[in-house]
């Protein structure tokens, strides 16, 4: 669904191991949660709380609150608005707000 | 971060730069903040850190940030990132008191700052777009992807459509292009006729800084990109993500399979802040939004709050930067650094440049101005994404008797969700409107308070309370 464009001539950025719901994956510092997401895969990161249809990142830019996840056990973060860092635990699939 | 400042700056895109910027030169203590961990806002986003080939490709409208960005640091500013400014509130001696809540991942502080004088520079959000599977995963809007091409180099892949009106469509279209991505189709959802409506207009764009530049770009995507005109009845469908769309165009019916499809139909002021502080806002007819009263230094109903930027009304990024300037030297001079004639005199230049940065506008306006059927859906069409409240919903709340956005909230929690009204609050308004056969200025608002932005109970507990306080509604271990 999204890739990251070859960047020829540019300094290696670091990696930075995260896990997305247990499996390991390997973002770029500078990253949000959100593009990680993504960028494995997932377009779906929740459950609408109402009727429980799967959603997922919609503005980026902290409006629509559609990219809540679980960050290191904390409920609730916009995953849009929190850029990664070392061995972060991401976990998707929360209906609750 | 001292304790208090002559002047607080809320947002770090061309308008807050500029404004902080300004003041700071005229020996005002100067603090600003911005959610984002780094400057630029939406505009420059991500520009600080941009890879050299990535610049290149997003061109000078990118890169023009950096000198506002170095100016800003130069300035003495103090410039706070990871900073969301939840709150606002006028304090007993006149000055505003603003609750920052800062810092990264799960460990924010959260405080109040004063500040003699409040510059609200927060910018825009896209219009709500409300069709039929707006919320299915794999429908996004153009600013999103925007986002992803500007903070990390990521581009969609598969059929990706572009779908709505607007110049930020169209610029997405060509910066994909330049990516190397084509998009599988183009979507235009401008009414039919609308370019011989707006022809009175034309005169002023000709003369605008858009005008080679939009025109070039507009052929060049319309010659690599299949383009479909007066789009009407756009719908998105899939069970459990984007499959296809469903559209009317050229008298036909049209079903595409799609994986990818980015909205827009312009932007909007932000106005949760300064709303929640107590501005007064008005109706723009012609851009269908609301947009705080300001007089010509973007000074609020409020003494000592000004706006700056697209959040005082829509009007793009040169604009911004001229205005977030002006509204400084009214600071300057409201704070007595300045005389008025030395704030005149300083003040010519910003305002050649806002001039010059608005010509045209109103022909953007009424080109761009997105059809009714996209701001006023119908039937089982979401309107409010965070209750999953309907168009239906909310006609049939109104028949009952909800005579406004607020009893609509109170009727069907619609706007009570955690995005605070962001992505409905507009659609309700002119839902509204309609039902009653009222002007939208006269079916109002949501009544919106702090907090603007989402704190924890326990980090509310945190400001100024006992450890006991804190203890009483934070789960887990207290910091």
């Amino acid at each position: 669904m999204f890739r990251r464009l070859p960047e020829p001539g540019t300094a290696p950025v670091p990696v930075v191991p995260v896990t997305v719901d247990g499996h390991p994956f390997l973002a770029l510092a500078g990253d949000s949660v959100a593009a990680v997401l993504l960028m494995s895969g997932r377009l779906a990161c929740r459950s609408a709380p109402v009727s429980g249809a799967p959603r997922g990142p919609f503005c980026l830019i902290g409006a629509c609150f559609d990219c809540l996840v679980t960050i290191d056990g904390q409920p609730n973060r916009q995953a849009c608005l929190v850029p990664v860092a070392p061995a972060m635990r991401i976990e998707t699939g929360k209906g609750a707000r | 971060m001292n304790a208090s400042y002559d002047v607080a700056v809320v947002g770090a895109g061309p308008a807050g730069l500029a404004a902080a910027t300004v003041a700071a030169r005229h020996a005002l203590t100067t603090i600003l903040f911005d959610e984002q961990a780094a400057p630029g806002g939406q505009m420059h986003r991500g520009l600080t850190a941009s890879p050299p080939g990535r610049r290149a490709m997003l061109g000078n409208d990118y890169t023009r940030g950096d000198a506002l960005i170095d100016a800003c640091r130069q300035s003495g500013t103090t410039c706070v990132y990871d900073a969301a400014v939840w709150a606002t509130r006028k304090g007993d001696d006149g000055s505003y008191d603003v609750g920052v809540a800062h810092g990264g991942s799960g460990a924010r502080s959260v405080r109040f700052v004063k500040a003699r004088a409040l510059i609200i520079a927060t910018g825009a959000l896209e219009r709500p777009f409300p069709i039929p599977g707006w919320t299915l995963p794999g429908v996004m809007t153009a600013g999103a992807a925007q986002v992803l091409l500007k903070s990390s180099g990521i581009v969609g892949e598969g059929r990706v459509v572009l779908a709505g009106s607007g110049p930020l469509l169209w610029l997405l279209a060509s910066q994909y292009l330049d990516a190397g991505v084509t998009p599988a189709a183009m979507l235009d959802t401008t009414p039919r006729g609308r370019r011989w409506r707006v022809l009175p207009e034309a005169w002023g764009f000709l003369r605008s800084p858009y005008f080679g530049t939009g025109v070039a770009l507009l052929r060049r995507v319309r010659r690599h990109v299949r383009q479909f005109a007066n789009v009407t009845a756009l719908a998105a469908s899939g069970p459990a993500r984007l499959e296809s769309l469903q559209f009317d165009a050229g008298g036909t019916t049209h079903a595409l399979p799609a994986d990818l499809l980015l909205l827009h139909q312009g932007v909007v002021p932000d106005i949760n802040l300064g709303s929640a502080l107590g501005c007064a806002y008005e109706w723009n007819a012609a851009q269908a939004c609301f947009q705080p009263i300001v007089d010509v230094w973007g000074g609020s109903t409020l003494p000592g709050v000004f706006f700056a930027g697209d959040g005082a009304g829509i009007a793009g990024a040169e604009a911004a930067e001229a205005r977030g300037q002006l509204a400084a030297l009214a600071v300057a001079n409201a704070l007595g650094r300045i005389d008025a004639s030395a704030r005149d005199g300083a003040a010519e230049k910003p305002r050649a440049a806002l001039r010059r940065a608005l010509r045209g506008r109103r022909l953007l306006d009424a080109l761009y101005r997105p059809a009714d059927a996209y701001r006023i859906p119908r039937g089982d069409t979401i309107v409010c994404r965070c209750e999953e409240v309907t168009a239906r919903q909310i006609a049939g709340a109104v028949k009952d008797g909800a005579c406004g956005p607020n009893q609509v909230k109170a009727f069907l929690r619609c706007g009570m969700g955690p995005c605070q009204g962001r992505m409905c609050g507009l659609t309700v308004t002119e839902l509204v409107a309609q039902a009653r056969n009222v002007s939208p200025s006269e079916a109002g608002y949501f009544r919106l308070r702090w907090p603007v932005r989402p704190i924890t109970l326990g980090e509310l507990a945190s400001v100024g309370g006992s450890p006991e306080a804190e203890r009483a509604v934070v789960r887990g271990p207290v910091r």
